[in-house]
């Protein structure tokens, strides 16, 4: 049984209208595949019976479940897959054509358990431009635990079989037990470093490409605005910064201009705004 | 569109085919690799993708997948491996035989949806229901 239209579109303004998520025509598996325990352990035929029952009674504690059940930080590789399409098509390419050191600066700021920066590295694997070029990446989160995690670099069979094509598997894996191992190679070009997004920053150089991706949603507006003004003093003038879907820096910090690339989007610093960064 | 499960479980045919079912597809099934052959043999209408099991009586999913490759009338069937079979050398054994991707037993539902995202074979949906 697919989820309905109805069910769908009462979740999907639930969750912007609590979290500015939003969540994409297409997403509806997702919604099912969170909602289906909360629909079972509510004694629900199904999650059209359970939606229709949190619509009827709007019980706030059952509410903020649902929101909590779809916000909940995904650890896919190559998460949303249009983001990584355009660094591979247009904003490596572009940057390989003005950085005669060959060597690129790439900051993840919410790495979590690591999926994002080594699928940023595999990724420059995948740009021809980059052959032979160094990518310098810097690795931070709030949380040690998760930056161990990231460290050892190892992932369970369920998590691998989250987003990553088998044919990069096999290339950038080792089995280990029974789990998979990522690249010792590919790991020791990460630095991961702790760090905490709404103090200031310590001495980190400029990058090219900021990742700072399903992290301010988190925070109110004040703090938005303080955060994306400091990713503008350590982004190099013609860097790219990636949010994520449900995040802009409209009305936040008009200093950035939203610029498409590809089926997704980066953030740039208005060229007039780029001799204003100290 | 059209999906085939190949596997000698019947409890994993019906638990593939109703993910798959629940995203639009119209499902049908084959108990090993010979039969699937059969299946594709009498198809008006070929599936566009197969998940294809490993271990399987009378004809294994790897020879099944070498069988597919070698018939051009079938090259438009997407093959993915669903399968328990998790050792790196078999996973490439499996895309140099043709595989275009592989699921590794036990798998969420949200996995296997993510694998047709990759495939391009996850169609958008609601259900007409209310």
């Amino acid at each position: 049984m697919s989820i309905s239209t109805t069910s769908f579109t009462f979740v999907r303004e639930l969750v912007r209208a609590e979290s500015a998520i939003v969540l994409e025509p297409g997403k509806e598996y997702l919604v099912e595949a969170r909602l289906v325990p909360l629909a079972r352990r509510g004694g629900h035929a199904g999650v059209d019976a359970y939606v229709a029952d949190l619509a009827a009674r709007r019980n706030p504690a059952d509410l903020k479940l649902v929101v909590e059940a779809l916000t909940t930080n995904e650890t896919s590789w190559f998460r949303d897959g249009d983001p990584f399409t355009a660094l591979r098509e247009s904003v490596f390419p572009a940057l390989a054509r003005n950085r005669p050191s060959r060597t690129i600066r790439v900051w993840a700021a919410a790495c979590s358990s690591g999926q994002e920066p080594y699928s940023i590295l595999m990724t420059a694997q995948d740009t021809p431009e980059l052959a032979g070029w160094k990518i310098d990446m810097l690795a931070t989160d709030l949380s040690q635990e998760m930056l161990d995690r990231a460290r050892a670099g190892q992932y369970s069979q369920l998590e691998v079989n989250r987003g990553l094509p088998a044919t990069t598997l096999v290339r950038h894996f080792r089995r280990d037990g029974l789990n998979w191992k990522i690249d010792p190679a590919l790991a020791a070009q990460v630095q991961f470093r702790q760090l905490n997004l709404v103090r200031p920053f310590p001495p980190m150089g400029r990058f090219d490409v900021v990742f700072l991706r399903n992290v301010l949603i988190y925070f109110d507006l004040a703090t938005k605005r303080d955060i994306l003004h400091r990713v503008r003093q350590v982004m190099a003038p013609d860097g790219h910064l990636f949010l994520g879907a449900a995040e802009m820096t409209m009305g936040v910090d008009d200093a950035w201009e939203r610029v498409p690339a590809g089926r997704s989007s980066v953030y740039r610093i208005r060229e007039e705004q780029r001799t204003c960064v100290p | 569109m059209r999906a085939l499960i190949v596997d000698d479980s019947r409890v994993m045919r019906r638990i593939v085919g109703k993910l798959l079912e629940e995203v639009g597809y119209d499902v049908v099934e084959a108990g090993d690799g010979a039969e699937a052959v059969a299946v594709l043999e009498g198809s008006a209408e070929l599936p566009v993708l197969a998940c294809v099991d490993w271990n399987m009586p009378v004809m294994d999913g790897l020879t099944f997948v070498g069988e597919v490759r070698r018939r051009p009338e079938w090259r438009s069937v997407t093959l993915m491996m669903v399968t328990t079979e998790s050792e790196q050398e078999q996973i490439v054994r499996a895309l140099a035989a043709g595989a275009h991707e592989y699921l590794i037993k036990p798998f969420t539902g949200e996995a296997l949806l993510e694998k047709l995202d990759l495939l391009g074979l996850l169609p958008a949906r609601t259900g007409s229901g209310a």
